[in-house]
């Protein structure tokens, strides 16, 4: 076997277009993979144009001075700011200026804050009908995906920085709110804070001056202490329920099934799996079938190697090349992943099991189809539904679909490479299960391979 | 068993069935030490099963070889070789396989018996159609079994070189090698077989010298010039 397998070594050696197609497809099918699911699309590129007026960004809330720019700089986390040159235009030039940009493609949308956008804002804590300002978004819907994802960005955005100048808000109406009950000094503009009395005071004196009225008068004045009493009460029910408004929901997440692995963890697991099965059922597939198209088949069984024996050496090639690529990409994807290396020997536990029931796999694929193009067809036909099938989640599809995809998946080493990898490398639990599931499918796809080897001459 | 007695292969009622048509029916064949047959017969016959029996490939389903497929040489119709290897490293791969003492010996031997010494660096994929068969019957001899089983070796040689093989496999017969062969090609048949056995329909009809045969032809009333027409008229006559 020593020698099949150092003949199988250099017809390898000889096939560089086989071994680059063998690593590089994968390679760049995995990377695709996990950029895919680790990263949206790149930040959406938005004309942002301020027509408020320098030195008037800043607004008066609750006595409190809010820079508004704070705001501007949340949405700017999410988007790839685009400037508009404003200077020397009018309001509509500039507004103007933001559009072209969107239709000129450099931008995908534009967002336009009004000039009035501070007195407006601040306006609405006083009885002023002015109304909120609105803020003006236009954006390129040609590239449905790309529209779709911007107005969900500027959407989720807004509602943050919406959702924060609420509660400043409802900080403000509560500061009245303590004023009006308990008296004190509100701030206002030019004049150095109005002195309020508050209803707690109003009814002190009410009831100073009481004892010292007419019973008839008494009798009003109990009145309006019941009235300032029943106030005060009201009132300050109410401030937990402004308060409830700043956050109306609260949310508790517990994951019910798998560890805590991260998105870019669970990335590098998916890539890794992918390119161990094409590499291991191509190369495992492939070199048995190629035994029978070089007509070698039939000289090696006839005692020269058992056909046991040459399963095994088809099976172990492709597992140990798959293995020292996967783990080249492992170390590769660790310089940009956090990844633990004490778990190194894990990983290498994990693929090398891996690596052998996807090489009973591949032995099983040529021993059946017998061709090497008819086995590489085979192999990449079954390994996309393979990963997409094993990536199905739970609720996408209805409870019996979840469970067909779930047992197909279970017959087939792809799920249980991914569980392994998972667990070996991000600690998740289950690498005994997953391990054991992968041998077992290794000795039944060994198994069928033996079987079909009976029709291979 | 066979090389303590004169026999050196028996295959005894030797039956095959591929689903539901019978490739072989009943056929046994006794072989010589140093003795050639030619096992000749019309398409579909049954030589190259017969062959792929007595050479341990396929099993029979009925019937018995009595030489281990190790202890036979084989060298089948289409070439066994690896197109990815050079000449050289085809027959040094076979060799080792074989447990073949002196694999590096073994292989200049081959490449001198081939006349492919000068192209022992070239990949087997670069060889013409009669240089690979060259190449994979000097590897059904590297073994030096005595017992060499050959399908149809000559179809892809030119004249030299099918001069060439036979002269090696003469020789190899005169030093007690058993050679059982199966061709189309009736002159090579009636040239260098000692005994001819005419398979038809899975069924062995004759068994004996070429000359026999002509003289069977005779006896059923029929006329023959040579070889070849004896044969086609010896089927003919039982309804082939």
């Amino acid at each position: 076997m020593r020698w099949l397998l150092l003949k199988d070594l250099r017809i390898l050696r000889r096939s560089p277009g086989l071994v680059a197609l063998l690593i590089l497809y994968p390679v760049v099918l995995s990377v695709l993979i996990g950029f895919a699911l680790s990263a949206g699309p790149d930040k959406p590129k938005v004309a942002f144009a301020s027509l408020v007026p320098p030195g008037e960004t800043a607004v008066e809330l609750g006595g409190e001075r809010i820079d508004l720019a704070r705001y501007q700089d949340r949405l700017f986390e999410s988007i790839d700011r685009v400037p508009v040159d404003c200077d020397g235009k009018t309001a509509l030039q500039c507004e103007q200026a933001a559009i072209d940009k969107v239709e000129s493609g450099e931008a995908l949308a534009a967002v336009i804050v009004p000039e009035d956008f501070a007195t407006r804002l601040g306006g609405l804590q006083t009885l002023a009908l002015s109304g909120p300002p609105t803020i003006k978004v236009f954006y390129n819907a040609d590239d449905p995906v790309k529209a779709a994802y911007v107005e969900d960005t500027l959407r989720a955005r807004l509602s943050e920085a919406n959702l924060a100048l609420a509660s400043r808000f409802t900080d403000a109406g509560l500061s009245y709110l303590d004023r009006v009950i308990d008296g004190g000094t509100i701030a206002a503009p030019g004049t150095g804070g109005i002195e309020i009395l508050g209803l707690r005071g109003a009814e002190r004196i009410v009831e100073r001056v009481r004892p010292s009225v007419t019973s008839a008068q008494r009798a009003e004045l109990d009145r309006v202490i019941r009235f300032s009493r029943l106030a005060r009460e009201n009132l300050g029910i109410s401030e937990p329920l402004l308060r409830s408004l700043r956050e109306p929901l609260r949310v508790e997440q517990v994951a019910l099934d798998g560890g805590d692995t991260s998105l870019s963890s669970f990335a590098v697991a998916l890539a890794v799996a992918v390119s161990q099965m094409f590499v291991t059922l191509l190369l495992a597939a492939g070199s048995l079938a190629l035994e029978r198209e070089e007509n070698a088949f039939a000289r090696l069984v006839r005692g020269l190697v058992s056909k046991t024996g040459l399963l095994v050496e088809k099976a172990g090639l492709a597992a140990v090349c798959s293995l020292v690529i996967c783990l080249a990409m492992l170390v590769g994807l660790g310089l940009f992943v956090d990844l633990d290396w004490g778990r190194a020997p894990l990983w290498v536990l994990a693929l090398a099991v891996s690596a052998l029931a996807f090489g009973a796999l591949g032995v099983a694929v040529g021993a059946v189809t017998r061709e090497v193009r008819a086995a590489s067809l085979l192999c990449v036909m079954l390994s996309l539904p393979l990963a997409f099938l094993a990536l199905v989640p739970s609720g996408s599809v209805t409870p019996a679909v979840y469970d067909i995809a779930r047992a197909i998946s279970a017959v087939f080493p792809f799920r249980p490479t991914l569980d392994a990898l998972d667990a070996a490398l991000n600690d998740s639990g289950g690498l005994a299960t997953a391990l054991a599931h992968l041998a077992a499918l290794a000795l039944a796809f060994g198994a069928i391979a033996r079987l079909a080897l009976r029709r291979f001459v | 068993m066979g090389t303590a007695t004169k026999q050196a292969l028996v295959a005894d009622g030797i039956a095959k069935r591929f689903g539901t048509r019978e490739a072989l029916r009943g056929v046994s064949l006794s072989v010589d030490r140093g003795e050639l047959v030619a096992i000749i017969g019309p398409n579909g016959a049954g030589k190259t099963t017969l062959l792929s029996i007595l050479a341990g490939i396929q099993r029979p389903d009925a019937g018995s070889v009595d030489r281990d497929p190790r202890e036979v040489g084989w060298v089948p119709q289409q070439a066994a070789l690896y197109g990815k290897l050079t000449v050289a490293e085809n027959l040094r791969l076979f060799a080792r396989l074989e447990h073949v003492e002196q694999p590096d010996t073994a292989v200049a031997e081959m490449l001198e018996l081939t006349g492919l010494g000068e192209r022992a660096g070239d990949l087997a994929a670069e060889l013409s159609g009669g240089n690979r068969q060259r190449v994979n019957i000097a590897i059904g001899l590297l073994g030096r079994q005595d017992v060499l089983l050959l399908d149809e070796p000559s179809a892809a040689l030119d004249p030299r070189q099918r001069a060439r093989v036979w002269e090696f496999v003469l020789g190899l017969a005169a030093r007690g090698t058993a050679v059982v062969y199966s061709t189309h090609d009736l002159q090579e048949a009636a040239r260098h077989a000692d005994r001819v056995v005419v398979l038809a329909d899975g069924e062995a009809l004759f068994e004996g010298s070429p000359a026999a045969l002509g003289e069977a032809v005779e006896r059923e009333g029929g006329s023959h010039s040579d070889f070849e027409e004896a044969f086609v008229a010896f089927l003919r006559h039982r309804g082939h």
